[in-house]
């Protein structure tokens, strides 16, 4: 499924590359250079971390899923009703986004991932469906089809204001994009992300070496839930709105989508990916308002019948041709 | 002595077919099995059964007195028993010692050991799986096994389609093992005249059912008979 995957393996060098700088280094130009793109780099930035969640567990776990936007969904919710009733404070609203998503992982990874294959897919399914129509029924608490806004998020730490621009938001989204981002490059290249490739590549051979497979899964499903939870908690902080899209099968083909351009089971597809959907989205909406997905429709087609491995994997053969070239 | 495997009238296959018939054999602590036969007697199907890879459709298996005919396969790994099966199946996109630590246990057996049963591992131990030989492999693939430190180790055909200096190699590796550790060794194999040298006991299958029972060196010593039993139709 993913091609020359596992770049990183745990006992090769886990420092960090030089060019593993550079997502970060664009990601603070694009602050200085570009301030009335930040509410859409703000969403980038989310749907990156949302991304990265998702590679975890499909790139290196190969759990197939359709319903990731559950988790993202959940936290998103979980984000805005709390700064509704409880409290409006930012970081204690994606502590709680986080770890109610990750035990709401927990807790459906436990039943659906018994299952393999198809039917798990139609598990994740179901799941985000379920999840869809909680929220769309219990209009007391989640405002239903009108969406959940009204609620003004009180300053980080009590020092840095969301102002319209998006400019502390953006910084917002962009520290917990880090974090995550450590976090994910530690699983993998530790013992527990060599196992999670084992599973993927041969799930008979684990068990029969004893491996316990099923908490490997569970464990890994956990943290890419509050992860994902996480995401959608910033997306509700910066936009102070949560609405039923965060839960809709929509966001989690969007979301795979983006994957699948961006390269799958290698960190940074998650990183590449919604870069570029999300731009090309961006200029074929303002151009051609009616007809922009079939603009990404295309782009998928390509990418799927002569990239294999994403947009990422073309910049793997053309530096490997380069190096040819070279020697 | 008392024994690590016993196994009462098994009749095991896939699905619904039944590859195995009255299957009764018990395995002392310590001792060493070479299991013989042509292809498809049911040879692989019997180490499958050991480690929970096949439908049982009746009798019972018996792990140091303890029933495991319903556990799942990794809760039997975890028991004890190792499983080199016959393809190898080592992890492509893993270097040569994350394949050999991805299910390590504690105990005995650790990188340090497995590297100096097999030194040719430890000067390849970044390379990844898909980038060595099919003997490297087969090393891999035992010591990985080796690393879940089982009391029962169970291999099919590890010295297929290898040249022969590895397998000499292999085989010099095996007599270590077996006279240095205290592991209970079931060997599968198509050249009997090889492991009936390293090993003590013998069983001959034919047909899914066991024909020969007995010392390992008196099949040695008989030619003929060896020849008749494992061509047996």
């Amino acid at each position: 499924m993913t091609g020359p995957a596992h770049t990183g393996s745990y006992l090769s060098d886990p420092r960090v590359r030089p060019m593993e700088w550079l997502p970060w280094v664009l990601a603070l130009v694009c602050y200085f250079a570009a301030p009335t793109y930040l509410p859409l780099g703000s969403y980038i930035l989310i749907m990156i971390l949302f991304a990265l969640s998702l590679d975890l567990i499909l790139g290196y776990a190969g759990i197939i899923t359709l319903g990731h936007a559950a988790y993202f969904g959940f936290g998103a919710y979980v984000a805005a009703i709390l700064a509704v009733r409880v409290t409006a404070d930012p970081l204690i609203g994606i502590a709680v986004a986080g770890i109610s998503a990750g035990l709401l992982g927990w807790l459906t990874g436990l039943v659906i991932l018994r299952m393999r294959g198809l039917t798990l897919l139609m598990l994740t399914l179901a799941i985000t469906s379920i999840c869809y129509e909680i929220a769309n029924k219990a209009t007391a608490l989640t405002g239903g089809a009108d969406g959940l806004g009204g609620f003004n998020m009180k300053p980080i730490l009590g020092l840095f204001k969301f102002d319209l621009f998006n400019k502390t938001g953006y910084l917002y989204c962009l520290l917990f994009l880090f974090v995550a981002w450590w976090l994910v490059r530690r699983i993998i290249y530790s013992p527990f992300g060599a196992s999670l490739t084992g599973i993927r590549e041969n799930v008979a051979r684990m068990h029969a070496l004893g491996s316990p497979v099923y908490q490997r899964l569970v464990a890994v499903y956990t943290i890419s839930a509050a992860l994902a939870g996480v995401a959608g908690g910033l997306l509700t902080h910066t936009t102070e709105f949560v609405g039923l899209k965060v839960l809709s099968f929509d966001l989690s083909g969007d979301l795979l989508v983006m994957l699948i351009l961006g390269g799958v089971g290698r960190i940074y597809g998650a990183f590449v990916g919604p870069v570029v959907y999300l731009l090309a989205q961006d200029s074929l909406a303002k151009q051609f308002p009616e007809y922009w997905y079939f603009g990404i429709g295309l782009m998928l087609v390509l990418v799927v019948m002569f990239a294999r491995g994403g947009i990422l994997g073309i910049v793997d053969r053309l530096l490997l041709r380069i190096r040819r070239g070279n020697t | 002595m008392s024994d690590i495997l016993r196994l009462s009238g098994v009749h095991a296959g896939y699905g619904q077919t039944v590859v195995l018939e009255d299957i009764d054999f018990t395995l002392p602590e310590r001792s060493t099995l070479a299991l013989l036969g042509r292809n498809g007697v049911g040879k692989t199907t019997l180490l499958a059964t050991i480690i929970g890879l096949t439908t049982l459709h009746r009798g019972t298996v018996e792990f140091r007195g303890r029933p495991i005919s319903t556990m799942a396969v990794y809760d039997r790994a975890r028991l004890g028993i190792g499983y080199v099966p016959q393809t190898r199946e080592i992890f492509p996109s893993l270097s040569v010692e994350e394949n050999l630590t991805v299910a390590e246990r504690p105990g005995n057996w650790n990188l340090e050991r497995v590297y100096d049963l097999f030194p040719r591992l430890a000067e390849r131990r970044s390379h990844m799986g898909n980038q060595i030989s099919g003997g490297e492999q087969q090393m891999v693939a035992i010591g990985r096994a080796l690393m879940g430190n089982p009391d029962l180790l169970l291999m099919d055909e590890p010295l297929e389609g290898l040249a022969p200096t590895i397998v000499d190699m292999l085989l010099l590796a095996m007599q270590r093992l077996i006279k240095e550790t205290a592991l209970t060794v079931v060997l599968v194999e198509q050249s009997a005249k090889l492991v009936l040298e390293v090993t003590q006991q013998a069983m001959v299958l034919n047909r899914g059912r066991i024909i020969y029972a007995g010392a390992s060196a008196e099949l040695l010593a008989d030619p003929q008979r060896l020849t008749n039993l494992v061509l047996a139709q």
